[in-house]
């Protein structure tokens, strides 16, 4: 396996990887996915917050208002626009849609410059 | 529990639940872009109607599913040794079915 004539190339500095598009969307759709998870929670909470009292209701209204919770719901609307499209792109994918390299290059570059886009209106409206 | 989902079933499940979050989310946008909740009472009637509850337990059933599968790939990915990977997963099986029961309190239990 790891004699002498079949040694692999081991090239791990990851700030010199040249990554293709399609890897950054790859990565990217995981890395959303958990922040995605990690958001359920609050996500829970306001809603169970929301929904106990008029009062609860005022809470989460002004919690929204607060500079830390828009920023939070800034990198969740993001995570969401970006896992969303890369899960679409996989879907058509599976149906052969766009599996070619030239297609799929193209559709990785648009699932990600639109998940960007998609929070920098979000940032546009809360901010 | 048979061997948890694997294979050709995890990749079913991930998609089917997939396209249900994707529906649900279209339904969600569309609503409060036509009408807005304006009060206390608006957004509780809406969300604690019989039909938008049982979609949104859905939705929450086919979220922590999908976040099942996703996660439960990344710590085989990632962890390697098999105690530490086994108590991972326990914590994260642990902590999704908890959401999921409490999503289902949220919305099942507080209907007037």
């Amino acid at each position: 396996m790891t004699n002498g004539t079949h040694r692999r190339a081991v090239f791990f500095d990851l700030l010199r990887i040249q990554m293709p598009v399609g890897a950054l969307t790859s990565i990217t759709h995981r890395v959303t996915g958990v922040l995605l998870a990690l958001g359920v929670p609050f996500v829970l909470y306001v809603l169970d917050l929301s929904l106990q009292s008029p009062d609860g209701y005022v809470q989460v209204l002004a919690l929204l208002d607060r500079w830390f919770v828009k920023a939070g719901l800034i990198v969740l609307i993001w995570s969401l626009a970006h896992h969303l499209l890369a899960g679409i792109r996989h879907l058509l994918s599976d149906i052969d849609v766009g599996s070619l390299l030239p297609s799929a290059r193209r559709s990785a570059w648009i699932v990600n410059l639109t998940g960007i886009a998609v929070a920098l209106l979000a940032a546009g409206a809360l901010l | 529990m048979r061997k948890a989902v694997t294979g050709l079933r995890a990749w079913l499940v991930q998609r089917i639940s997939a396209v249900y979050m994707l529906l649900f989310i279209v339904y969600v946008l569309a609503h409060f872009a036509v009408e807005p909740p304006r009060s206390y009472l608006e957004w509780r009637g809406w969300i604690l109607s019989p039909a938008v509850s049982i979609v949104s337990v859905v939705f929450f059933t086919a979220l922590l599913v999908h976040a099942w599968v996703g996660l439960r790939d990344v710590m085989m990915d990632y962890v390697k040794p098999l105690a530490v990977r086994v108590f991972m997963l326990a914590l994260l099986a642990g902590g999704l079915l908890a959401m999921g029961v409490w999503a289902a309190r949220i919305l099942l239990s507080a209907h007037d």
